[in-house]
């Protein structure tokens, strides 16, 4: 392992995950990377500036259904809201769920993760077992399962984000325990490890130094695309009728679905505009989990020339990667 | 939806069925599989049961403050919501084991009739948009893997993210906006036009599969307007999955295509085109067996979303139409037969993977 060798001389800046990632990227890899973080940056910033940004409130009305002018640049909708503030608003909405949905589920994911691969034993299979029974299951139908049992439906904004937070958690947890416990399983047979306990270190201290920060350190790039795909279930809740009250929360999903029916009147501003938001929050999302996917296994990382601190001036720094096909 | 990233091998073992320490053939490999469908559907009923009913029971959920409070209690007695949970439980395991799902709330039919009638025009998206994904996707994905980290890989990939990065509804209102309204090509919505419908649900005996059920009956004129109706919506849901193949047969065939065979046969002087059609392809498609049947799970999360944008009436029509009923035995109902399907679905992937490929019979 002579990249961590070489990454203790680095500044506790450059190893930070994404940073770490864009010293590693060139090329097409770094265009993809940047690309990503620029749409995450711009949806961070737009929740946490939301209120300054939005002309209007989420829930203030107008008359219904006016195309998009000086007054609202992306129109209003059939509910008469203005579709603009409503975008802007749903950001806040989607990093909540995201907070929720992604803290909750790598909480419990780590822990029982831990606890199943370390102890192992009938706990062990049993969790195996219902873990991979709830992966195989549509996501969407157990989002609702759960939603049902948690909030009957019903939509403040509290217990909305709270019930799709806890919903999404649910389908994430089995991913999580997966692989923790597989990093968990491997990190036990190791000498460190073993050295530990003979040395007579509790079982939750092993757990606490010595395994949970080797076995978590893939936990960044699952982040991402957790998050991407909790926006995802979101959108898709608040579609089929979960959402969150227009008056409590803007919530993109509620709001493509309220504008379907203004399709067939060839009223596009309605639909296209959140769902928009949706695709370019996901999509950035998705291009930073990609490229630190790529980024993290050397066969599948673009090469500078010999020598790690030299420029990435080899612009046929794809071929090398070629030349080292999967096996 | 399935993460987007390339499943590396290790993962690829954890999806394999479970193994069985000791070795042995196939026909106790398959035993063994099959017993294993048991533990899964036990966990998913039981979940679901206990969830749905975790807030109190179906019938007030459904019907309260439409009905006054003693009415209410007597309904409630009558279908036994009133017993603890754990012999509601019970009785619920007795009955779906005789095949017998309970009446829906709001309409008060058979849940099984409901779902047999509404199942088939779910079956029948599925079919088709796995038609339109494997149609599209497995060449495209060759198509990158030949022309690897050129400019139609690039566009690819990049197409396979954005198909990932869009909701399907959203997929659908757009092509809806597209094609429905803007060009006025193909209808809006539902599965048949409402003359075309009729007749169809009145021949002698139905499929409830309307292409099958319009060549069956020779009517051409219904047949070209079953078609119209459902190519949006298996387009809408091909996309979903299709980006999954892509990407897989992508990988699998720029792994095959490293091999030292497919070396050797471009040595001896092979076309390209033959390397990649005949060599490489048949391989990588072993892979893309196991990931259909996880890809079943998607399919049919996706279909709910795609059948409420399109107003097609099949069960995941049906299951946002009960929702917002608050009809949680119907609910409880469509999920449990969803649930059943992707163990079964799973459980026949497996087998297929086992048959083709010795290694995974343990």
């Amino acid at each position: 392992m002579a990249e961590t060798f070489t990454a203790r001389r680095d500044p506790l800046l450059h190893r930070l995950p994404v940073i770490s990632h864009f010293r590693k990227s060139m090329g097409l890899q770094r265009g993809m990377l940047v690309t990503g973080i620029v749409l995450t940056a711009a949806f961070l910033l737009t929740a946490a500036l939301a209120p300054l940004l939005s002309p209007y409130g989420f829930a203030e009305r107008f008359d219904t259904q006016q195309p998009p002018s000086s007054a609202h640049w992306w129109g209003t909708t059939s509910g008469g809201y203005d579709v603009l503030s409503r975008v802007i608003w749903g950001t806040q909405t989607a990093v909540m769920v995201i907070v929720v949905a992604v803290v909750l589920s790598i909480f419990l994911g780590v822990a029982v993760g831990l606890i199943s691969g370390y102890f192992g034993g009938r706990l062990d299979q049993i969790l195996v077992v219902v873990a991979d029974a709830v992966y195989a299951f549509p996501t969407l139908l157990l989002a609702i399962v759960m939603s049902i049992a948690i909030s009957h439906g019903q939509s403040s904004l509290l217990g909305g984000i709270l019930s799709a937070g806890i919903s999404i958690t649910v389908v994430f947890i089995p991913q999580y325990f997966r692989v923790i416990r597989a990093e968990t399983i491997r990190l036990k047979a190791e000498p460190f490890v073993e050295s530990a306990q003979v040395l007579g270190a509790s079982a939750f201290r092993i757990m606490r130094r010595h395994i949970f920060k080797n076995a978590t350190r893939t936990l960044p790039l699952i982040f991402t695309l957790n998050a991407s795909e909790a926006i995802l279930t979101l959108a898709g809740l608040g579609f089929l009728g979960f959402g969150i009250e227009p008056t409590s929360a803007a919530e993109w999903g509620y709001d493509l679905n309220k504008a379907l029916s203004d399709t067939t009147a060839g009223i596009w501003w309605t639909g296209v505009f959140p769902g928009m938001a949706i695709v370019l929050t996901v999509l950035g999302m998705t291009l930073v989990g990609e490229s630190m996917n790529d980024l993290n296994d050397p066969r599948l990382r673009g090469r500078r020339r010999a020598g790690r601190t030299s420029q990435p001036a080899n612009p046929a720094g794809d071929e090398s990667a070629r030349d080292k096909v999967t096996p | 939806m399935t993460a987007m990233i390339d499943a590396p091998p290790a993962e690829e073992d954890g999806l394999l069925p479970k193994k069985s320490a000791s070795g042995g053939g196939l026909g106790k490999y398959i035993v063994i599989r099959f017993f294993l469908i048991f533990p899964t559907i036990f966990i998913l009923v039981t979940m679901v049961f206990f969830l749905m009913r975790i807030t109190g029971d179906p019938i007030t959920a459904a019907l309260g403050g439409r009905l006054p409070p003693d009415q209410l209690a007597v309904r409630i007695h009558e279908a036994g919501y009133d017993q603890p949970l754990i012999l509601q439980y019970l009785h619920y395991l007795g009955q779906i084991a005789t095949g017998d799902f309970g009446r829906t709330i709001s309409d008060n039919v058979k849940v099984t009739d409901m779902l047999t009638t509404y199942g088939t025009a779910t079956l029948e998206l599925a079919v088709n948009a796995l038609f339109v994904a494997l149609l599209i996707d497995i060449p495209l994905g060759m198509i990158a893997a030949h022309r690897r980290d050129k400019g139609p890989d690039a566009v690819l990939r990049i197409f396979a993210i954005l198909g990932y990065a869009t909701p399907v509804f959203f997929v659908g209102l757009l092509l809806k906006l597209v094609f429905s309204v803007g060009l006025d090509w193909l209808p809006v919505a539902g599965r048949a036009d409402i003359v075309n419908e009729i007749e169809l649900n009145s021949l002698s005996s139905t499929t409830g599969i309307y292409w099958l059920d319009a060549i069956r009956s020779g009517n051409t004129a219904a047949l070209g307007d079953v078609i119209a109706h459902a190519v949006l919506p298996a387009v809408t849901l091909g996309l979903l999955v299709g980006g999954v193949f892509l990407r897989l047969v992508r990988t699998n065939v720029i792994g095959t295509l490293g091999k030292d065979y497919v070396e050797a046969g471009r040595s001896r002087g092979v076309s390209e085109y033959r390397l990649v059609t005949k060599h490489a392809y048949k391989p990588a498609l072993i892979p893309i067996i196991t990931v259909m049947g996880l890809q079943i799970a998607t399919l049919l999360g996706g279909a709910v979303l795609t059948e409420s944008t399109f107003g097609w009436k099949g069960l995941g029509f049906q299951l946002a139409h009960y929702v917002t009923a608050r009809d949680f035995v119907a609910v409880q109902g469509i999920v449990m037969l969803l649930a059943v399907i992707v163990a079964l679905s799973n459980f026949i992937v497996d087998i297929i993977a086992a048959l083709i490929d010795p290694r995974v019979r343990y």
